[in-house]
């Protein structure tokens, strides 16, 4: 078994059980233990380095920390915490004089970055601990009838020079784990473009016509469904589309699927187990594409 | 070299930026204009141009940029930043000029409640009890407590408490 601290961010254990179950399911069967840490807090995402960058470095190193008192990498689902640890994990592994002033706070709380540990997006995981072809051998349901819009995302990718995940301009991680799950990985207009989801709460009226925007590409390329890595990508597309619908008089019924969730039901977990009422746009013509 | 020449002629205003975390790169933009063709924002609305941001904070234009609505519709996506030739870590200088906009009293109320949050909770995003309840039927494990105690001291050794505290009086 390899073993990871999870990270579990906030926006997952809030609002959508549905991707924390299929990611612990899914990497339990390939043979991932996750580990779960007391006095872990948010990542210090974008909303608060708004507010203070320094702070928000200091919050992210300290649930580095975390990890590192356990002598353990780190694993996270979300896409917003990856950026956040990730990137505080680089750039005070590499800048000697912020670890220094990131350091000087943390004491106040007894802790001490010392940059030892790694932290990894679950897809990181998939690659590099389980290997494509242990996971292609894993698969046991055929999603051969399935088209999917792979949607990383922004902050799996960017800023591509700390986060180093993939090229930010032709990722093709995302799409190789979905083909290898049988399913195709087709292309559609502004796939790596921004859903818009961090404006959501200032400019409601923006990130609406941004995801609407999204939604409308996937649609016309096909699409059988959206796949996120990011909850707050999916809360954006998802209850995005309820949205669009009052706002719009537009339905569009694009189911949204977390890759861990299309990985579950690749690896035969029952779709029952999966808590899928969580998800706002039904998936029952979806389901009946997969056996 | 040219980055010792733009030292020289720099503006007040973008002398107090670079000096912010986050905004050391905004001396070096030239103008090109990478940034705003590669801004999912500016393409649905004018109120947002990442060129025009930087280029009113070079001007001198600390009023306007900080009272302003342009700062906050930047959705970090990190695209401008990625592409920009002349290096301009563009979505981190935006964030040093939300910074110094909290600092000077001028926050969103959603901010407000993400770090009302941050401080009762340690997260921006809040349990709900329905959610949490249900977890045993889904097989998940009980939630592990937030380590808030720990993140005050964090916060208070910042002033990142006091930020909050600020905005309470302001409003």
């Amino acid at each position: 078994m390899t073993k990871y601290a999870l990270f579990l961010g906030c926006t997952i254990p809030a609002r959508q059980p549905q991707y924390e179950v299929s990611a612990r399911k899914s990497l339990a069967k390939l043979g991932i233990e996750l580990v779960d840490l007391p006095n872990m807090t948010c990542c210090a995402p974008p909303p608060l380095q708004s507010i203070d960058l320094e702070t928000s470095l200091s919050i992210a190193a300290y649930n580095v920390c975390l990890a590192e008192e356990a002598d353990l990498n780190m694993v996270t689902l979300c896409t917003g915490c990856f950026e956040s640890l990730a990137m505080a994990n680089a750039l005070l592994k590499e800048n000697e004089n912020l670890k220094e002033r990131v350091n000087k706070i943390l004491s106040n709380a007894g802790k001490e970055f010392k940059g030892n540990k790694e932290v990894r997006h679950y897809l990181q995981v998939l690659m590099t601990d389980v290997g494509l072809d242990r996971l292609k051998k894993s698969v046991t349901k055929d999603l051969s009838n399935l088209k999917v819009a792979s949607f990383s995302g922004c902050h799996a990718l960017r800023p591509s020079a700390l986060l180093k995940f993939d090229d930010p301009e032709r990722p093709k991680i995302f799409d190789n784990l979905i083909e290898t799950l049988g399913a195709k990985s087709i292309w559609y207009r502004n796939k790596l473009k921004c859903c818009g989801g961090l404006l959501r709460g200032y400019a409601d009226d923006v990130a609406l016509a941004i995801a609407r925007d999204k939604i409308v590409n996937a649609t016309k390329a096909g699409a059988d469904c959206i796949s996120t890595l990011c909850p707050f990508c999916f809360l954006t597309l998802d209850l995005g589309q309820m949205l669009m619908k009052s706002t719009f008089h537009e339905e569009y019924n694009m189911p949204i699927i977390h890759y861990a969730e299309l990985l579950s039901l690749s690896l035969g977990i029952e779709p029952r187990e999966l808590a899928l009422e969580f998800h706002k746009i039904k998936l029952d013509n979806f389901l009946s594409k997969i056996e | 070299m040219a980055h010792g020449k733009e030292e020289k002629h720099a503006l007040p205003f973008s002398k107090e930026v670079k000096e912010q975390l986050g905004g050391e790169t905004i001396t070096l933009c030239y103008q090109c204009g990478t940034c705003a063709s590669s801004c999912p924002v500016a393409k649905i609305t004018p109120k947002f141009n990442p060129r025009e941001v930087i280029k009113l904070s070079l001007w001198d234009e600390r009023q306007g940029i900080l009272s302003g609505d342009a700062i906050w519709l930047c959705c970090s996506c990190y695209n401008c930043q990625e592409r920009c030739p002349q290096k301009v870590e563009i979505a981190d200088v935006i964030y040093a000029l939300r910074n110094i906009a909290i600092k000077e009293g001028n926050v969103p109320k959603i901010y407000s409640e993400f770090a009302n949050g941050l401080i009762n909770e340690g997260r921006i995003v809040p349990l709900s009890k329905f959610v949490e309840k249900k977890r045993p039927d889904y097989g998940l494990p009980p939630l592990e407590p937030a380590g808030v105690e720990a993140l005050r001291k964090i916060l208070s050794a910042t002033g990142f408490d006091k930020l909050q505290q600020k905005k309470e009086e302001a409003s």
